[in-house]
């Protein structure tokens, strides 16, 4: 019998497309429903953002810069901060590092309730989105509270942080952690042990640890591969060292333990921000640092664990109030560029879902 | 004279069995708004009339009003015909359906084969909507309804023919009266009826997943997978001619809900004074929550892990069902 000769066609995936994760754009070949080539291609967001650092004062670039993973603003302003800490050798005050750790984690909280429900979505539960909406109203209103901003908090200040946080803020994280275990356990419910979400999550898209170093992946994803590299630990920043927290790992590297990394880290987000609310001491919350900062000259490297990997900035500094050249590493970036590899040979509705494990937000990947 | 008003009666009766099924589809789509809502911790629409109870009714009169727009490159006949192929023969399931036992337009003598014959002519509007759209996501979803839909009418039909063996009939009215006896009694008093839920729990599981898939209902609305292929074999309609592919495809959920209560509940039966038209109603309803709470809880199975499930599990196990069906019915 003669081979059945079938034909490529290219399906593009966006920019504008229901689930694609902004303006991401794959150009994907399928033969039939599996995927023979993908071609991401980025730029749709670009706003020329490490150009733009060159001609802003360092406080005007924390505000830009939380546009840049607009998902978690609290880490892009750490990430941008502590190579000019690194640089002038600022001591943070103690309760600004504690202030900044609890918002960071409850950062960390909002952003991978967002992913919950968009992978919800992605694999065609429609409710986890809603659900997740609420308790991330939450954390915003406690965002407004402390910074003013819901989303782009433009809050951390080289040395500190903007102001002291009111009491509601403190009394509002209290009540959200007491609340929040419950509704952990509601989402679990809803969606984790469902056995449809097992049958399309387990054994879907190996992440191989030797492959996964290679392309530059970190984060959850990295874990989720069986790799127990968390720069909190590996390398703490602020005072994380001073805190009881795990590390969940994989074991497989599948879709699904990708995701259930995301769920047990909330759980260890909220273990931190509960110790953070106990140990919070009192004092200044910023060093006697000039608002207009001149950072001596010199380059600098810092990294930081952002709810998608390892973000640092890299500084250049001239000794003037502008920074020289600031190049952002971001994970999103990196995690793009390994989509062809990982999306070959996939279901259409598994490319649906390996996307979006990868979590890119198109801010952070353009910039 | 004579033949004249027999032409109009039986014109009369299908466009009142038209209107009760438009009606009914109309009260779905509220519902399924308001549930799913609920269910999502939301209100649902809320502006449009109390409740948002004339929100269908905006909704109709925006689609009716919406440009009709034909993709330059699509192929204008069969675009056009598309539509109306899933949806007449949706439309023309509601003929059969007895709401109670003197409540039907057609009391056919092959029923069931009737409505699924109907049932089998839809994929061919989806095929015709996916190839004549000229677009690659209407494409790929039209090709998987109608794989999907040829897949799941087989164990459909065998799911209900154990059904078909108890009750010794094709007619619904038949099925539907097979089950008024009692199956239990204690002291003169109906404990349970014998409705064939009781008889063939597994035939009623099947029948259910199958018709669920044959459907496109969550969690088998996989031509339609809004994260994969946008809206599936209906991307480019617009207007009116989405609006019907829209409605057939509601039409369908419901009369799987209906067909439910025919063939395992007892149709028009139950208890008390209460008229059978209210409990058809009722327990037809019922159903329609239960697909609408499927709808909003769970997530979409694979095509590939669907087309196993159809062959490999669903088929095979309705096959053994009818067996075992045709050895106790002899014994």
């Amino acid at each position: 019998m003669a081979e059945l000769r079938t034909d490529e066609i290219q399906v593009n995936f966006g920019p504008q497309h229901p689930s694609m994760h902004g303006v991401l754009f794959l150009k994907v070949t399928l033969d039939g429903e599996i995927i023979t080539n993908v071609d991401p291609v980025i730029g749709y967001l670009h706003r020329s953002m490490e150009k733009i650092f060159e001609y802003r004062t360092y406080a005007q670039c924390i505000a830009i810069i939380d546009r840049a993973d607009y998902m978690s603003a609290f880490f892009n302003e750490m990430a941008f901060i502590q190579p000019v800490e690194k640089l002038m050798d600022i001591d943070v005050p103690e309760r600004a590092k504690y202030l900044r750790v609890m918002l960071m984690e409850l950062n960390r909280i909002q952003n991978h309730l967002l992913f919950y429900g968009a992978f919800g979505m992605d694999i065609g539960a429609v409710s986890p989105l809603l659900y997740c909406q609420r308790e991330r109203e939450k954390l915003f209103d406690l965002f407004e509270l402390a910074a003013g901003y819901r989303m782009h908090p433009n809050y951390f200040r080289v040395g500190g942080v903007k102001e002291d946080v009111p009491e509601e803020f403190l009394t509002g994280t209290a009540k959200f952690c007491e609340d929040f275990a419950g509704w952990l356990e509601e989402y679990n419910s809803l969606l984790t042990g469902n056995e449809i979400f097992q049958v399309r999550t387990r054994g879907v898209g190996k992440i191989d640890t030797g492959w996964a170093i290679n392309v530059g992946m970190t984060g959850p994803l990295l874990r989720a591969s069986g790799f127990k590299w968390d720069v909190r630990r590996g390398e703490p920043y602020l005072n994380y060292d001073e805190f009881d927290f795990e590390i969940p790992v994989g074991t497989q590297g599948d879709v699904y333990d990708a995701y259930w990394i995301r769920m047990a880290e909330m759980e260890q987000s909220l273990r931190i921000v509960k110790q953070a609310l106990s140990k919070l001491p009192d004092g200044p919350i910023k060093a006697k640092v000039p608002l207009n900062v001149r950072p001596p000259k010199g380059e600098a490297y810092a990294r930081i664990e952002s709810p998608r990997g390892e973000l640092a900035v890299y500084l250049v500094s001239d000794g003037s109030d502008k920074p020289y050249r600031a190049k952002l590493r971001a994970p999103s970036f990196l995690h793009i560029g390994s989509v062809p590899d990982l999306l070959r040979g996939a279901f259409v509705a598994d490319a649906i879902a390996l996307v979006a494990i990868l979590e890119p937000v198109m801010g952070e990947v353009d910039r | 004279m004579g033949s004249l008003t027999t032409v109009g009666m039986i014109a009369l009766k299908g466009l009142a069995a038209l209107a009760i099924g438009l009606a009914n589809v109309i009260v779905f789509l509220y519902l399924e708004r308001k549930v799913v809502a609920d269910m999502q911790v939301r209100f649902g629409p809320m502006r449009v009339g109390p409740h948002g109870l004339l929100q269908p009714i905006a909704d109709s009169i925006k689609l009716i009003i919406k440009e009709d727009i034909i993709p330059a490159e699509a192929d204008t006949w069969l675009f056009a015909l598309a539509p109306v192929i899933a949806f007449v023969p949706a439309f023309m399931l509601y003929l059969t359906i007895p709401i109670s036992e003197h409540l039907v337009v057609a009391n056919l003598d092959l029923g069931f084969f009737y409505l699924f014959g109907m049932l089998t002519v839809v994929p061919v509007g989806i095929l015709i909507a996916g190839w004549a759209s000229h677009s690659k996501y209407s494409l790929i979803g039209g090709l998987r309804g109608a794989a999907q839909q040829i897949s799941y009418e087989i164990p459909l039909l065998a799911s209900v023919l154990g059904v078909i063996m108890l009750a010794g009939s094709f007619s619904l009215v038949e099925i539907v009266k097979a089950q008024q006896a009692p199956l239990l009694q204690l002291g003169g008093v109906t404990i349970l009826p014998r409705w064939f839920i009781f008889l063939q729990p597994f035939g009623f599981l099947f029948y259910f997943t199958a018709a669920l898939a044959d459907t496109q209902r969550t969690p088998f609305d996989m031509p339609e997978a809004e994260s994969e292929l946008v809206q599936g074999y209906s991307t480019e309609y617009s207007s009116m001619k989405f609006a019907l592919f829209f409605l057939g495809e509601y039409s369908n959920a419901l009369i799987i809900s209906a067909l439910s209560v025919i063939a395992f509940f007892g149709g028009w039966s139950g208890p008390g004074p209460i008229p059978g038209v209210v409990w058809f109603f009722l327990k037809t309803y019922a159903f329609v929550y239960f697909i609408i709470w499927l709808r909003s809880t769970l997530p979409r199975i694979r095509i590939d892990q669907l087309m196993d499930l159809g062959w490999k599990v669903l088929l095979p196990l309705t096959l053994i069902n009818i067996v075992v069906t045709g050895f106790l019915i002899i014994r």
